[in-house]
């Protein structure tokens, strides 16, 4: 009896001593595959979150898409027909708005967990953390996005830009979703609490969604707020996917959009790496 | 392997106004394990923190294996290993992914970092638990694989910022096995405990850590010699006997009894096993009938009332836990 247990014993110290003298270190990982690796990993969190995915990819999109259609479709345009061509572009611009914030919430959860610290000692491209998640959070943009035009189509929209100009649309507002993404990284990054990202959103992203052309047209209002309507950066990307998705897209409205998103990335994404960087765990 | 695994001179450390460490002085040899014992608070975590180049000291100068720990923290990095006091691994994810994915991200291919992991889990005796999520896992499965996870290469120098509080015994005794078999492979193991029993069982030397300064220092028979071998607690058949058995242990131990919140129980500093012996039969003679009766290291509290006249519990100070 002692004797096998002791046996056992040292097989396991055999074990323990031959895993213990691995002693050869890898050169660090290269940016992309440390990219790679964390695209897996968001990849595997979003799929154990498969049914709350499935709610923010599939069903909100469909019940805001009816929800505005038939309410508002009459007051606002005589015709709901109408009306959803007017609206289906700006939804694609909401649904997507929304979805952003996830982003700081996934950061904030990462450097609240411990494994934060062991991230930091690893020698790997820090940034790398960040934008795997990034690129996962993409995908689901991308599958909101055609959830809602999918789903449009069904209730009768017609692109009148085609096929191409509804794919266009799709890629210009994800490109929207992915700057405007880098201020609520950065957030995530220097947030105290959780729950302050969430009520960012009600403070900050409802209000600027609806004072923006995403419902209705800036011609059928007063004119000071149809110019504060029109310089909100929601109803410019929303202009220039609605020209997209119609085939009559202006080339002023469309550098405009890309100019802003330009601004946007490339004041928040550098700033959210640099703050990574320094931020130390509790 | 001679020379020093670590050389703090001087380390200060302040969290706005609470100046948490104030002047620490350490050497520590290659090769060796060395404790750092402290209460809760006393700024261990924070001491470890720097010393693997989490957080930036605010003077004074730390040296890893001869590099700066601020100016060469990359370099530092690739020589060290660090388990946390709370646990460093993905909660949401399996132990085998846990160590797949750190070990990706130390530079290992999939097929090497799946090998490596599978390796660690094996010796590490989660190779059952491999599959299930490291949430769901028992304090003592997670604290092994949190320690795996610091191996995939081996450390020159391990931290382990208190590696078995919170632990069951055995447990305990299984992270003790790790320490040891590391040890015995050549790496520096440095670790922080609130218990004296554990530095004593582990550690070649030991440093004791109170109001942000080093106040003792030396290997553990040091320690002891200037603090009483051991403790003497007894736990009598009637209370009201508390303070007569207090009287014959004090004048057999030569020494002050202290008495416990359980009204039965007393103990005092034996500065030998043999006197120990003594007050037994002192009590027996005295009448004194007892229930329990054991001959223990000092407590960490004892050690603190030795070396500085106050309990470790004030060791807090204001700026509380
Ligand atoms: N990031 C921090 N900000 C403010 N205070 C801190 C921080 N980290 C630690 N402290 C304080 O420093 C003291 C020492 O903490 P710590 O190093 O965790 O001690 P120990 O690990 O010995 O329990 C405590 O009073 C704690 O509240
Ligand atoms: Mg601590």
């Amino acid at each position: 009896m002692s004797m096998s247990a002791n046996q056992a014993n040292q097989a396991n110290r055999a074990n323990l001593m031959r895993a213990l003298s691995a002693n050869e270190r890898p050169r660090g990982p290269n940016a992309l595959s440390a990219v790679g690796t964390f695209t897996w990993r968001a990849m595997r969190g979003t799929l154990s979150q498969l049914p709350y995915m499935a709610i923010d990819v599939v069903i909100f999109p469909i019940i805001f898409l009816l929800i505005f259609t038939f309410m508002f479709g009459g007051a606002i345009s005589g015709s709901t027909g109408n009306y959803l061509q007017f609206l289906l572009p700006g939804m694609l611009v909401y649904t997507v708005t929304t979805m952003t914030v996830y982003i700081g919430i996934a950061i904030k959860t990462d450097i609240d967990r411990g494994v934060f610290n062991r991230f930091r000692t690893l020698p790997f491209w820090q940034p790398a953390a960040i934008i795997g998640t990034m690129l996962i959070n993409l995908l689901s943009y991308a599958a909101a996005l055609t959830t809602t035009i999918a789903f449009g189509l069904a209730l009768g929209f017609r692109p009148e830009g085609g096929f191409a100009g509804a794919v266009s649309a799709m890629l210009l507002v994800i490109l929207y979703a992915f700057s405007v993404s880098w201020i609520f990284a950065c957030i995530g990054v220097v947030a105290k609490k959780t729950e302050s990202i969430t009520t960012l959103t009600y403070v900050v992203l409802y209000p600027l969604m609806f004072t923006s052309n995403v419902f209705a047209d800036t011609s059928t209002m007063p004119d000071w707020l149809g110019r504060i309507v029109a310089y909100n950066p929601i109803s410019l990307v929303s202009t220039a996917a609605r020209g997209l998705m119609h085939g009559d897209a202006a080339a002023a409205d469309l550098l405009t959009a890309l100019a802003g998103m330009a601004v946007f990335f490339a004041a928040f994404a550098p700033l959210t790496f640099w703050l990574y960087r320094r931020k130390t765990a509790r | 392997m001679t020379g020093l695994a670590i050389e703090v001179q001087g380390l200060r450390k302040s969290f706005g106004s609470a100046e948490v460490l104030r002047g620490i002085d350490l050497k520590v040899e290659r090769g060796r394990v060395y404790a750092i014992l402290g209460p809760n608070g006393a700024g261990k975590t924070t001491l470890v923190s720097i010393l693997s180049t989490l957080l930036r000291p605010d003077a004074g100068s730390v040296r890893i294996f001869g590099l700066d720990a601020v100016r060469d923290a990359g370099a530092v990095r690739s020589r060290i290993g660090l388990t946390g006091q709370f646990a460093a691994v993905d909660e949401g994810m399996s132990g085998r992914d846990n160590l797949t994915l750190f070990g990706r991200l130390t530079g290992y291919s999939v097929r090497e970092a799946r090998k490596r992991a599978d390796e660690l889990l094996e010796a590490f005796g989660l190779t059952e638990a491999g599959k299930r999520p490291a949430g769901k896992y028992s304090g003592g499965m997670r604290r092994r694989l949190d320690i795996a996870a610091a191996m995939l290469v081996t450390p020159d120098l391990l931290f382990l910022d208190e590696p078995t509080t919170g632990l069951d015994p055995r447990s305990r005794s299984e992270v003790w096995d790790i320490v040891r078999a590391l040890a015995a492979r050549g790496t520096t193991v440095l670790l922080t405990t609130q218990y004296l029993e554990e530095a004593d069982q582990l550690a070649d030397r030991l440093a004791v850590i109170d109001g942000g300064t080093v106040i003792a220092e030396g290997t553990s028979g040091e320690l002891k010699a200037s603090v009483g071998s051991g403790t003497v607690s007894i736990r009598l058949a009637s209370p009201e006997q508390r303070e007569t058995a207090g009287r014959v242990l004090r004048q057999a131990l030569n020494a002050e009894a202290r008495l416990h919140s359980d009204p039965a129980a007393l103990s005092v500093p034996a500065a030998d096993p043999l006197l120990a012996a003594n007050a037994l039969t002192e009590l027996a003679r005295a009448g004194i009938a007892t229930t329990q009766f054991s001959l223990g290291q000092p407590s960490l509290d004892e050690v603190f009332l030795a070396l500085t006249g106050h309990h470790a519990e004030e060791a807090k100070g204001a700026e509380g836990i």
